[in-house]
């Protein structure tokens, strides 16, 4: 499914990914935890296409195909999503257009039929019923007024409605209260399944018990430092970043 | 000099140009070298006119400067109105004078069009109105000129006190255009809202320029007008408001925000307060900026294209203008127009 060899990474001349590998196999959800400017959001970025993070060496791909040939929509559109750790306020554009486009458009690209206004809202009306989301909020311009544990449910909603085929969830659990994490967690356990990967990043090991993830990678000064199964979160909780920090410099 | 004299005295030399402080950034003497022929009568056009969703209780049609010169609305009339201004012109000139007179209470929905039908045409259109105690006029205009045509549109709008003027103007410019509203406001309890949504593309211009006087106390004015340029084409807001000796506990504001999306591309903007009054409350935003590449990425990875991410970040600046307008029905047609208009262009957009 998920495949990056060798990736390095510059932002703006410096370069913050020195030689990451990982391999994601459909069916699994891998964690990435590693401390604060790690490079956590910045393999999440490189994977979904932004720009300004330069692939200076190494390969990523998915199923196959090379992610980093295509756009950012032609990414989404081969089913790659990417949960924001900061989501951005898009002013104008009600939630649910700003959805309904985003799936028509990678519909569009698949050579498939747009979904028609019905079949959304009745998609729309579960989803969000699932998610705790008043159905107004949805009328509302995307994230615009928006608490940070409202913009993340909004993510994974958005998440649900696409439905992507891997997805990388990028500090999903910062921002939110008990509450939130354990509805987001559903929401996020609901579409794991043998067709489909997952990525979770996070600082904490708070979010894998809700999570609960197949490999733990530690990613420190670039690049992953340790792989394990889930007992390596736990780990990580008592003994801290530090001594990976140290054998990353 | 003004484009009336140079057009009646088939004389170039008298249009304004840039030595004119107020036509520093539109000079129509570096852009129209002879005044042309005078219009030919002109025909009817078969296309409907973009108001035409509206069921408007007259329609009045002025083309190539001929057609009705006065409408009047009795005391506490209310009425609306299609007004078309047809340019069926090929590098011919014209001119359209239009009285408008509200009497006490009358409330007037114009729905003004100017259409340009031909090519290179010069045209200039004069609206005098007036608003008696308690009238309230809501202008809603949508310019849709070709490209090469150079066009001066101006209003001289006086208001009694108790009146109300609410203006919206969605231009996608020309090769030189300049529309002008001038306002005498009473003040007592007279309100102006003057808003204007722009945009361009390829070589087009457009000048918005508002002088708002306040004459009396206690008036309100509220300006809001929202643009955004692409590929080679340049804007001007040039917004005045006169706070004259007397016309304290003024409430003015004026907001004027641009996004520039080609570097090619050019704002001209002037805000002016001109304050002499006391006990005023003036206020004025100006920005100038380019769209948000981090919203760009947001919305281009849930799988939009690049060109549709960029028209729906510009389509939603202008929505906040034209969020303005009261009458369902009429904003409803501006924001087809804004969905129309703001997808289009050549600059990959
Ligand atoms: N746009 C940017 N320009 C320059 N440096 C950046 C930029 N984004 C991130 N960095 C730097 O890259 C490093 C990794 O950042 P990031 O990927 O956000 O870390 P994490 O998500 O693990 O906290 C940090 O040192 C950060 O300061
Ligand atoms: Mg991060």
């Amino acid at each position: 499914m998920l495949s990056v060899s060798n990736l390095h990474v510059a932002v703006g001349g410096t370069e913050i990914l020195k030689g990451l590998s990982l391999e994601i196999p459909a069916g699994e959800v891998h964690a990435v935890m590693g401390p604060n400017g790690a490079g956590k959001s910045t393999l999440s970025y490189t994977l979904a296409g932004r720009q300004g993070y330069e692939v200076t060496s190494g390969s990523a791909s998915l199923n196959g195909e090379d992610l980093l040939a295509m756009a950012a929509n032609e990414r989404a559109a081969k089913g790659l999503f990417l949960s924001f750790q900061y989501p951005l306020e898009i002013p104008g554009v009600p939630s649910l257009t700003f959805i309904r486009t985003a799936l028509n458009a990678q519909r569009k690209a698949r050579g498939e039929d747009e979904i028609g206004a019905p079949a959304f809202l009745k998609l729309a009306r579960e989803q969000a019923a699932k998610l705790k989301i008043e159905f107004d909020m949805l009328k509302r311009p995307l994230n615009v007024g928006f608490s940070g544990g409202e913009k993340k449910r909004m993510e994974i909603f958005q998440m649900a409605m696409l439905s992507p085929q891997f997805l990388i969830l990028d500090e999903t659990d910062s921002g939110l209260d008990i509450d939130a994490l354990r509805i987001v967690s559903e929401g996020v356990n609901a579409l794991r399944s043998p067709e489909r990967g997952m990525l979770v990043i996070t600082h904490y090991q708070r979010l894998l018990d809700y999570i609960k993830p197949d490999r733990v990678h530690v990613l420190a000064g670039g690049k992953i430092v340790a792989s394990g199964g889930p007992e390596l979160a736990l780990e990580l909780e008592d003994t801290g970043y530090d001594r990976f920090a140290q054998a990353a410099a | 000099m003004s484009v009336s004299e140079a057009l009646k005295s088939r004389d170039a030399s008298l249009l304004p140009s840039r030595r004119d402080e107020a036509w520093r950034y539109t000079d129509l003497r570096a852009a129209v070298r002879t005044i042309p022929e005078p219009s030919p009568l002109g025909t009817v056009p078969a296309a409907p006119g973009p108001f035409a969703a509206i069921k408007a209780d007259r329609a009045l049609v002025i083309i190539n400067g001929r057609g009705p010169e006065v409408l009047s609305l009795d005391t506490g009339q209310v009425l609306c109105v299609e007004l078309r201004l047809v340019a069926d012109s090929h590098a011919t000139s014209h001119q359209s004078d239009l009285r408008i007179d509200l009497a006490s209470g009358a409330h007037l929905t114009l729905l003004e069009s100017h259409e340009g039908r031909g090519a290179a045409y010069l045209s200039s259109a004069n609206l005098i109105v007036h608003l008696a105690e308690g009238a309230s006029l809501e202008r809603v205009v949508i310019l849709d000129e070709p490209s090469d045509a150079v066009s001066v549109i101006t209003a001289d709008i006086t208001l009694s006190p108790g009146a109300s003027l609410k203006q919206t103007v969605l231009t996608r410019g020309a090769s030189r255009q300049r529309f002008e509203t001038q306002v005498t406001h009473p003040g007592g309890g007279a309100s102006v809202r003057l808003d204007g949504v722009y945009m361009l593309a390829d070589k087009c211009h457009t000048d918005l320029t508002t002088i708002v006087t306040h004459v009396g106390p206690g008036g309100t004015t509220d300006q809001l007008t929202k643009g955004a340029v692409r590929d080679a084409s340049r804007a001007v807001f040039q917004g005045q408001i006169q706070v004259q000796p007397g016309a304290d506990q003024t409430d003015a504001r004026m907001g004027h925000h641009a996004l520039i999306l080609s570097d090619r591309a050019e704002i001209d903007a002037k805000p002016e307060l001109e304050i002499f009054a006391d006990d005023v409350s003036c206020a004025h935003g100006n920005t100038v900026g380019a769209l948000d590449e981090d919203a760009l990425f947001y919305i281009c990875s849930r799988g939009v294209p690049l060109d549709q991410a960029r028209a729906m970040l510009v389509q939603a600046f202008g929505l906040e203008v034209i969020g303005r307008i009261e009458t369902e029905a009429v904003r409803e047609v501006a924001q087809a127009w804004l969905a129309e208009v703001g997808a289009g262009g050549s600059d990959g957009l």
